[in-house]
């Protein structure tokens, strides 16, 4: 019993990982914009397959391929937001988010015009698995899990230890107060979609890394992407990661109970729990 | 030369305006403020000045230099620094990061603007890592000051900056504003606790009605009894 507790612990913590990424770019999204992305996760499945068109293309192993995907989707991100976002932003919310759905749409069919609509992989072959005892762990889990540890504490410095990430800390604090101290809101939201979407680059390559591409690979993982930013409370990056490693936990663990097919349907519910008993999230929230 | 001179303002969020032809100068080394029932028009006025209201008519001069309708941003970098009633400090921000903030425009070393603020008010660095939403309101007010102080502006802008304070902390908040002014910083502020706040100002203003009522010196407004009647409470 305890094994499999143990590994599906280790697979929760993978998955967290990949959530949390997705997560605070979310997050730092709505503390800055007040508005939730839902393209948010199409991103990721933009970041996934810019990096197997480098893997392709240039012949290049993935974690080579991963920096440029996340430069790739960076500017991508900083280009929907000048395009389509920025001329939007001073009317309500909800036109926002009805936008970002359509962008949603539109990445995804952007991907399958281009790399068709069936599942691709970054390497074929199996790897075999390293066992520690009765426990197994695939190369590639440990890969992601540091990389996404590396990226977050990246993110932890910039956001504690540089101009930029300070204030971008601040306008999510009070936009008001950012605009009378003479912070440059626009530079901000540049920055804040530039790292949203890289993390979410990250967080995509990943996901196929881990299993494979699919069109609708990050729409799938939006939902628990947003169940890990209300948990850790909207707004907070530092409760995203952790949101993210409680939802990626909580979805392995329950297939000890409930058929996997429901691990969705486990984010959700402890997303309206959240909502329900601590809406402003563990860490409190921006809303 | 004065640093501000507003002539005629008009100005308003909708449809009507809130100012309706405001008058207002300040010197240099002045401390001036203004007071009047709620509803006149004082934080509006504020705003209206730091481009944070639109100004429909009337226009409003630093240094002889027009600044009508600029936006925050511009009124930062020419050293005007404005600090309002009301959430006025980045509340998940440590005091320190508060203070950095300040000088988001400045480049170069803060330190010793850093210094400046620590020796006005020496509480902020001995809490310099504290969250500055969990602090008292009287920490939070010394904060928001010292946020304005960092750009080393020529004219501080505050908005009530005793509004809900202790009597001790109240007398405390005036000595500070006496000390910043005679750094040779104007001060222009809005305050309800008009009896002191004239107490220490050069001059004031009596807005009712989104227009000026009375203006004089400070001691003199005190003395009048028509003010005294109307707005100091006899």
């Amino acid at each position: 019993m305890w094994i499999e507790v143990t590994q599906l612990f280790l697979n929760g913590l993978l998955l967290g990982s990949i959530l949390a990424l997705g997560a605070v770019g979310a997050t730092m999204i709505f503390g800055v914009l007040r508005f939730a992305h839902f393209a948010h996760g199409d991103l990721m499945t933009m970041g996934a397959y810019f990096a197997l068109l480098v893997v392709v293309g240039l012949n290049l192993p993935v974690m080579v391929a991963l920096p440029i995907a996340m430069l790739m989707t960076a500017a991508l991100a900083v280009g929907i937001d000048q395009v389509v976002y920025r001329r939007i932003r001073r009317v309500q919310p909800v036109i926002l988010l009805i936008s970002s759905f359509a962008t949603a749409l539109i990445l995804r069919a952007v991907v399958q015009m281009i790399w068709g609509s069936s599942n691709q992989v970054y390497a074929t072959g199996i790897q075999l698995p390293w066992r520690l005892g009765p426990l197994t762990i695939k190369p590639d889990h440990v890969l992601i899990f540091c990389t996404a540890t590396l990226l977050v504490i990246a993110v932890h410095l910039f956001l504690s230890r540089t101009r930029m990430g300070k204030a971008m800390r601040a306008m999510s604090d009070n936009m008001n107060l950012a605009l009378i101290t003479g912070i440059p809101a626009d530079r901000v939201i540049m920055w804040t979609w530039a790292i949203g979407g890289a993390l979410a680059a990250a967080a995509g390559v990943f996901l196929g890394m881990d299993t494979r591409l699919h069109p609708v690979m990050g729409w799938t993982l939006l939902l628990p992407v947003f169940a890990a930013t209300i948990v850790g409370g909207i707004g907070r990056p530092y409760g995203a990661i952790f949101g993210g490693l409680l939802i990626g936990c909580a979805m392995e663990l329950s297939t000890l109970i409930i058929p996997g097919a429901y691990k969705p349907a486990v984010a959700f519910a402890i997303m309206i729990l959240t909502l329900i008993f601590r809406p402003q999230g563990i860490i409190k929230g921006a809303l | 030369m004065s640093l501000l001179t507003a002539q005629n303002v008009y100005a308003g969020y909708g449809e009507a305006d809130i100012l309706q032809g405001i008058n207002l100068q300040v010197g240099g080394d002045e401390i001036v403020v203004i007071v009047g029932p709620n509803g006149a028009g004082k934080s509006t006025a504020m705003k209206a000045i730091f481009g944070l209201v639109p100004i429909r008519q009337g226009h409003i001069e630093y240094v002889g230099e027009d600044i009508t309708n600029q936006p925050p941003e511009r009124m930062v970098a020419r050293g005007i620094a404005y600090v309002p009633q009301e959430a006025n400090v980045f509340p998940s921000l440590s005091v320190l990061e508060n203070l950095e903030l300040g000088a988001y425009s400045i480049s170069g070393d803060i330190t010793p603007r850093l210094e400046k603020v620590y020796e006005i008010f020496p509480r902020l660095r001995e809490r310099r890592q504290q969250q500055a939403g969990v602090m008292s309101g009287g920490e939070r007010q010394m904060v928001a000051m010292g946020r304005a102080l960092m750009i080393e502006p020529r004219l501080l802008m505050l908005d009530e900056p005793t509004a809900g304070l202790s009597p001790r902390l109240i007398d405390e908040t005036f000595e500070r504003i006496r000390e910043i002014n005679a750094l040779g910083i104007g001060v222009l502020m809005v305050e309800q606790n008009a009896r002191q706040a004239l107490g220490i100002a050069n001059r004031g203003y009596v807005l009712a009605g989104g227009a000026n009522r009375h203006e004089d010196t400070g001691p003199a407004l005190l003395a009048d009894p028509d003010v005294a009647t109307m707005f100091l409470g006899g």
